[in-house]
Formats: C-alpha cells, structure tokens, sequence
C-alpha cells in the first residue's frame, strides 16, 4: 500500500476535502480579521473606514471586557468543575450492578440530547421562577423566601444550567473508562490490604486521568462560546454580570451594531480560545500520550 | 506457619454448585498444585482460598484459626494473578512497595524489603521502569516480587504461567520451585497443565467438576491413579485405556497401560500397524492402529527406525498394566 505511488495518489484524492475544510476555516476568519481593522456601523452601511487598531483598542477598553473576560473564565471553570467530579461520581454509581441499569444509563444520557436553548428556557421558566418554579414552590413548602436565581446569583444559575447539559457527556466517558479497569487489579489491591478508598486513588484515579483530560479538553472548547443559554435566560444581565465573551462579541455586532468592534472582539476570542488550549496541553497533554 | 485446612468447603453460582463439599488439608511448607480441565473450579478453589469469593459453606482455617469470614487482606496470603494484576501507572519500586505502603511500613524498612526482594528475583536494574516497559518473565517476577515481600503465610498462584511462551515458562517453573525451597513457604498453584503440575508439586490435588478425584504425590499419582480421569490427566503422552475383551481377559472394565510401559519388537501379544510415527530424537512417539484393542500410544527410547505403515508387535510391560472397574475405580 505505501508505494510512493499510492502515497501520492492517496494525497491528490485527500486534498478537495482538506481544501474545502481550509476555505472553510479561512474564509471566516479572513473575513473577521478584515472587518476588525475597519470602522463598520451597520446603521451607516457602505461608510467602512480602515481604522487600524482602533477596534480592538475600543473593544479592550471597554468597562464590560474585563468582567466578560473574568466571566467566560470562571463559567469554564466552574463547569468543568461540577462536570469532572460530579461526573466521576456518577459513573461509579452507575458501574455498580442494580436493577434496571440499562435504563438508567439511557436516562442519565438524556440531558445531553436536549437543546441548549430549550434545557436553558426548561430551567428559567420551571425551576429557577421567583413565581411558578419548582425552586420557588419548594422554598415556599419550606416556608423560605422563593430566590431570584437568574436575578440575583446570575453567572452562578448559568453554570449550574451549563454543567447540567454536560455532566451526561463526563459521566458517559468516565464510565466506559471504569467499565475498563482491570478486576485482577482490584483484586490484587484488595488482597495487598488497600481498603475502598486507597483502591479509588491510587488504581481508579490514576486509570481515569485520560479520560479526564478528554472530557476537559473537548468541553473547554464548547464551554468557551457558551452563548445560547445567556441569551435565553438573563441575556447577559444584570448589568454585565453574566456576560462572557461570546455574549459580548454579540452584543458589541448586533445590539450596538458596531460589526468592526465585535470582529475586533471576536479575535480576541480566538487568542484567548488559543492561549489556553496551549496552556491546557502543556499541562495534561502529556496524558494523552500512551 | 502456612497451614490451610478446608472443612466441606461448598461454592454455588445461583443454582450451580462448582463445588459441591470439599475436604482438603494443606500442610506448612508444602508445594500443593490444583490441577484439573478449565471449568473444574480449581481457579473458584484458590479465590475462596483467598477470600476473593465468600463460601457457600464450610470452613476455612489458616493456622488453626477460622478465616471463612475474613476479608482477603486479612488472611495473611499473597496471590500471583494470571494477568499479572500490576498497576500500571507505577514503577516496579512502587508495585512493590505497594502492600507495605497499605500496611503503613516506615519508608525505609519498605526500602530495604523492596531491595532484598529485588535482589531475589534479579529485578535490581528495572526498579525505576513501568510494569508496560517490561516483558512477560519480568512482569511475572514483578509480580512474584510483590508476593514476597509481605512475608505471607502462603502463596497463591493462579495460573501463573499461562502467558508466557514455552521456553520462558520451562525457565519461571524452575525459578518458582527454587524460590519455594529458599522461602519455605506454603504455595498452593494453580495450573490446567500437568506437566507444571508433576515438575513442582509436593502434592497434587486432581480436581474435576468441582469434586478431588485424587490427593498425592506426583508419583502416586503416575503409578496409582485412583480412577480413569486421573489416569487419563496424569502423564504425557496420554494413558493408553483398552476396553473389551481384552480387558475381561484380566477381569476388569478398562485396563490403562502407559505408553512408556509397552516394549515393541518379539513376538508380543499385541499386533497393530503404525499409522503416525513422531522422531523427537530422545523419543519415538507412535500410534498404532491396534485393530479390537484401538489406537495405541507407544513410546518408543531415542532413534527407532519404525514409520508409517510399519506391522509390528507389542508387550505390555508386567506390573505395568492398571485395572479399572465399571465404576471407573482402579482394582487392586
């Protein structure tokens, strides 16, 4: 097969695909990278001026950046938090043998199934209501003061709605990899004296950190541009306390109609999305490696 | 130290009994090797042995005191898995010192036993290496290691062997035999293959479905086997049954010659043609179409000059020959 011949056939018949998926990175890009150096309003179309780096000035200098920046960071953060361990304990629970395991796996999976929009309107307007909500009807039950979640612990309502969409997807991974941790091993371990908890850290902690670092790896990419369910829900409010950096880019293009400063916005997104997939692969990359 | 007695020691799966009631006591120091076909419970045996599996029933007592109910790490036994059962993400220091670490030994009397048994198994230069950086023989020995340096009551070995190829398993046999006269230590191993079973053992246990066909040594075994499945499973190659009237001529249901036990050449009672002939050089492996009396199995001393389609005749050696009962006990 690896004639030099067949090498180079297999590259010609590859390179309409890698070509079309380039243009199809580059041209946005391009796109957005021209548009950040010019002043584009979109109520004066047709007015575009080069305006250097005054964009990304504006955009950076703005009191909104810096509190979006802190919130993108501390939403990423905080889900994956919640996911990894809330994730770690549910597929050793789900790993134990019970009755009707098939389908409490598929139920466990479901969340993930639902869309973003529809699980963030699901939990403002069901549960996390000041007036109609579960949240509000049990505190009442209590006989406490129902809580404003989404008014008055914002960013925080956010990342419980996020990292609920995305502990299916931890826990799912997580779980394949427990379901493949070698039983001699335990066994070993049990008879070498390490009681439940030892066996946890030192076989079934050190087992899991590569699928740790996948399910870190891929939803830092998604947690980055979480935009659908602040706009849903708080849309970015009150004042910027839960706008992040997607939201902001938006707001910037489309409710300030501003295009120059949101594409301004939106590389800086990009560096920021960049900085730290290096950072996140210099420090658990290494646990990819076999 | 190392005695293990088991009293009517049942295990059931649901409705399946693997084993139905055994009896069975192992003395300090001895080699016992479980043998038997896969399926015989022999593995079930050592978990229960080990604790890794509860009784269905019966007792269980190591050196005198009741350990049915004890928790494996309790029991004061080391167990060599099949897989070989080392953590992976540790160095060889690390597998080893691992039962110590949970026993809370002060680090440098860890460091000194993880040495001394370093220095047994010629582990020495692989201390700092991963368990995925070794090959099979040196895992196994990492894993023998670990055994050792609990200083156990007695060694569990659960098929050592069976993943290792068949020059490297001739050479750990040997190394497992040598470390069982310096330890003195009780080992009770686990093996299918009853060549590793009559080169190690002190004493066989020949299991089948669940039940002891026969308890003795290695020799007992060969020139006494209780029954027909011991006399079939013990020795290679395997014992020649004869059934028929020749068999009636000596008054029993079967008689079981060894293929070693029979003498070619003369004017022998037996007659047959040779359809395979196996030079090894030592040996001569032939099988003899042997008409009433079937397919023979004759062993023939170093270089014959005997091929296929060879007629030639046959004596069983005197005393040689085993007798068997319809129930498949041997007669006296």
């Amino acid at each position: 097969m690896a004639t030099a011949h067949s090498r180079t056939a297999a590259r010609l018949m590859l390179s309409p695909a890698v070509l079309l998926l380039l243009l199809w990175m580059i041209v946005p890009l391009g796109m957005t990278l021209y548009f950040s150096f010019l002043r584009y309003n979109l109520l004066m179309p047709g007015m575009e001026t080069f305006v250097g780096f005054d964009n990304y000035y504006y955009f950076v200098n703005q009191p909104a950046f810096w509190s979006a920046l802190s919130n993108t960071l501390v939403l990423v953060l905080g889900v994956l938090c919640i996911t990894v361990i809330g994730g770690i304990l549910l597929a050793l629970l789900l790993d134990q043998p019970f009755w009707g395991q098939g389908i409490v796996r598929v139920l466990v999976i479901a969340p993930f199934f639902v869309m973003p929009t529809v699980s963030a309107l699901v939990w403002k307007n069901m549960f996390m209501n000041p007036v109609n909500g579960m949240f509000a009807h049990a505190a009442k039950a209590l006989g406490l003061q129902p809580f404003d979640f989404l008014s008055h612990a914002p960013l925080a309502s956010i990342i419980l709605i996020v990292a609920w969409q995305w502990l299916p997807f931890a826990t799912l991974i997580l779980l394949t990899a427990l379901q493949s941790l070698d039983r001699e091993q335990q066994e070993a371990a049990e008879m070498d004296g390490a009681g439940w908890f030892q066996r946890f850290i030192y076989l079934t902690v050190p087992h899991l950190t590569r699928s740790i670092t996948v399910v870190i790896l891929i939803q830092t990419i998604f947690l980055l541009s979480v935009f659908a369910e602040i706009l849903v829900t708080t849309n970015g409010g009150p004042g910027t306390a839960s706008t992040n950096l997607t939201y902001l880019v938006y707001a910037q293009s489309l409710l300030n109609y501003d295009v120059g400063g949101g594409s301004a916005g939106g590389i800086i997104a990009v560096i920021l999305a960049n900085i730290v997939a290096i950072f996140l692969m210099r420090m658990i990359g290494k646990n990819l490696e076999a | 130290m190392g005695k293990i007695t088991l009293t009517q020691v049942r295990k059931s799966f649901g409705e399946v009994d693997v084993i139905p009631g055994i009896d069975l006591t192992i003395d300090e120091g001895e080699f016992v090797v479980f043998v038997g076909p896969s399926g015989c419970g022999k593995s079930t045996l050592l978990r229960l042995i080990a604790g890794l599996e509860d009784t269905s029933g019966g007792v269980i007592s190591i050196d005198g005191m009741d350990a049915t109910d004890l928790p494996p790490a309790k029991r004061r036994l080391a167990m060599v898995f099949q897989s070989y059962a080392l953590y992976p993400h540790m160095s060889v220091r690390k597998n080893i010192a691992f039962p110590l670490k949970m026993a809370g030994m002060d680090a440098a009397e860890q460091e000194k036993r993880v040495n001394h048994a370093a220095r047994i198994l010629n582990l020495g230069n692989y201390l700092d290496r991963r368990p995925g950086q070794l090959s099979g023989g040196q895992r196994q020995r990492v894993a023998i290691g670990r055994a050792i340096v609990r200083e156990p009551a007695a060694f569990l070995f659960d098929e050592p062997l069976s993943n290792l190829d068949a020059a490297l398993r001739v050479s750990m046999r040997q190394e497992i035999s040598e470390l069982h006269q310096t330890l003195k230590t009780t080992m009770i191993y686990v093996t299918h293959d009853q060549v590793e079973a009559m080169t190690m053992a002190d004493k066989i246990v020949v299991l089948n479905a669940g039940r002891i066909e026969q308890v003795g040594s290695p020799m007992e075994l060969y020139r006494n086997p209780a029954n027909l499945f011991v006399a079939g499973f013990i020795g290679s190659p395997k014992m020649n049954l004869i059934e028929g009237p020749e068999a009636a001529r000596h008054n029993a249901t079967t008689i079981g010659i060894r293929p070693e036990h029979i003498d070619i050449g003369g004017d022998g009672p037996w007659q047959g043609v040779v359809g395979l002939s196996e030079h090894l050089g030592s040996d001569t492996f032939l099988k003899v179409n042997a008409g009433p009396l079937g397919t023979l199995t004759v062993r023939a001393s170093g270089e014959v000059d005997i091929h296929h389609g060879d007629s030639i005749r046959m004596t069983p050696q005197v005393g040689k020959l085993l007798r068997f009962g319809a129930d498949g006990k041997a007669l006296k």
